[in-house]
């Protein structure tokens, strides 16, 4: 009876969201918006060729900032859910072929994940997909030797140092008077090359970061209660 | 395509809406708000997408001249962006609650959890 | 053409995958079928032009969120056998 009634509402629901298909006819051109972001002028006043990274920090980059303040928030209050209690934790021990190979990958991956946020404003990728490949490897390490005590005062610093970064260069933008967020406080360069587009590949290595030493700081929030039985 | 996609974004909404409002088990209920998720994040990129456009990135394909003709909206691609690393946030919390009611309760129903009911 | 039926069966495994996640018996299985469904997500992202939004689903939606949920599941599964050898 109970599901009757929600397989009522969500059939209901289904038919409140018909209209928005039937009415999709597909783009085929740019919406406005896009198209002042597209324009020739626009893409060389910025000069990363990663339109979708360009718009991540500079145009919306007040948004990427309060999303940045958000996972701030979820770290802070999954760290104080799961203060560490009082319990002895049993832990099982790794074959050493696991040890090993984590060993060897673990700053492979590392380096993967810093060139994939350097390189953000010239192919697919940047902050938050750097900072997650850092997060992994960061869950290898505690994955293959459980006992690592992680530096959290290590992992903490460079977080706020980052955020303050960030900040800092978001507003250094407004005291030069060029606009809150602008990337033009540093030499544009030539377009397409490492050094160019500003403070865009600044910025978004410390996005980058920030991102990874949030989500490792979950991760091994959720790693210091577990044990094995 | 794009249809298609839209079609099946709007089907996996209803799938995580099913799961989050018939569901007993709490770890099924966020599981139901991932699906949510993802069926959201289809929706808004397929919206993004223009016929026949190549992915938003400037190279020797596409020159900076002709950009606006042949690439596909970058916008809704940047929001879902940081909607999905706020995604892991939101359900990393959300599981640290559901830990946390275990540790009281030693249950994961949703119908042992009557204390704000009368 | 062949753009279609990929999308076409990408979809069909989506929601298999997403009732999978909803209905099967055991948890693992769930939540390994709801990483399995932003992985499918992260291609059919690639095949919209969206190389940014893949990987960041592929890396973050199917990988982490995966690891999350077996971090708990385990720390569940143990404090529910501690309450059985202490009753």
């Amino acid at each position: 009876m109970n599901k009757l009634f929600i397989l009522i509402i969500i059939v209901a629901l289904g038919s409140m969201l018909y209209p928005l298909v039937s009415s999709f006819d597909g783009n085929s051109e740019l919406s406005s918006l896009a198209q002042f972001y597209a324009q020739p002028d626009n893409i060389s006043k910025v000069n990363s060729p990663n339109l979708v990274t360009a718009i991540v920090v500079t145009y919306r980059g007040l948004d990427t900032m309060g999303e940045v303040t958000i996972l701030f928030l979820t770290a802070a209050i999954i760290a104080f859910f799961l203060k560490k209690g009082g319990t002895t934790r049993t832990l099982r021990l790794n074959s050493e072929i696991f040890k090993t190979s984590a060993k060897l990958l673990v700053p492979i991956i590392v380096m993967l994940g810093v060139y994939i946020f350097i390189n953000g404003h010239l192919s697919p990728g940047g902050g938050f997909q750097g900072g997650a490949v850092i997060a992994s490897a960061v869950i290898l390490m505690l994955l293959a030797s459980p006992n690592t005590k992680l530096k959290h005062n290590f992992f903490e610093a460079l977080e706020s140092t980052s955020g303050l970064v960030f900040v800092g260069l978001a507003a250094l933008g407004a005291l030069l008077g060029l606009g809150y967020l602008d990337n033009a406080i540093l030499p544009l360069g030539e377009f397409g090359k490492l050094f160019s587009a500003g403070a865009i590949p600044v910025i978004y290595s410390f996005v980058g970061l920030k991102v990874g030493a949030e989500l490792s700081n979950i991760l091994n929030k959720f790693q210091s209660v577990q044990s094995d039985k | 395509m794009e249809y298609i996609t839209l079609i099946t974004g709007f089907l996996i909404i209803l799938a995580g809406l099913w799961a989050i409002m018939t569901r007993k088990n709490i770890i099924r209920i966020i599981i139901g708000f991932v699906i949510f998720d993802t069926g959201l994040h289809i929706v808004m990129v397929s919206i993004a997408y223009v016929r026949g456009g190549t992915a938003p990135i400037l190279d020797g394909s596409v020159s900076i001249a002709d950009a606006a003709q042949k690439i596909v909206d970058p916008v809704p691609q940047a929001l879902v962006l940081t909607a999905i690393v706020i995604g892991l946030g939101v359900t990393a919390l959300m599981l640290a609650y559901a830990m946390k009611l275990h540790q009281e309760k030693k249950s994961l129903n949703i119908e042992s959890f009557k204390d704000l009911k009368w | 053409m062949s753009f279609l039926i990929i999308t076409v069966l990408l979809g069909a495994v989506m929601l298999a995958m997403a009732f999978i996640a909803i209905y099967h018996k055991k948890l693992i299985v769930a939540v390994i079928a709801t990483g399995a469904l932003g992985l499918f997500a992260s291609i059919l992202y690639l095949l919209l032009a969206a190389p940014d939004v893949a990987m960041t689903e592929a890396a973050i939606g199917s990988g982490l969120t995966t690891i999350i949920f077996f971090y708990v599941l385990n720390r569940i599964r143990t404090d529910a056998k501690e309450e059985e050898n202490e009753a």
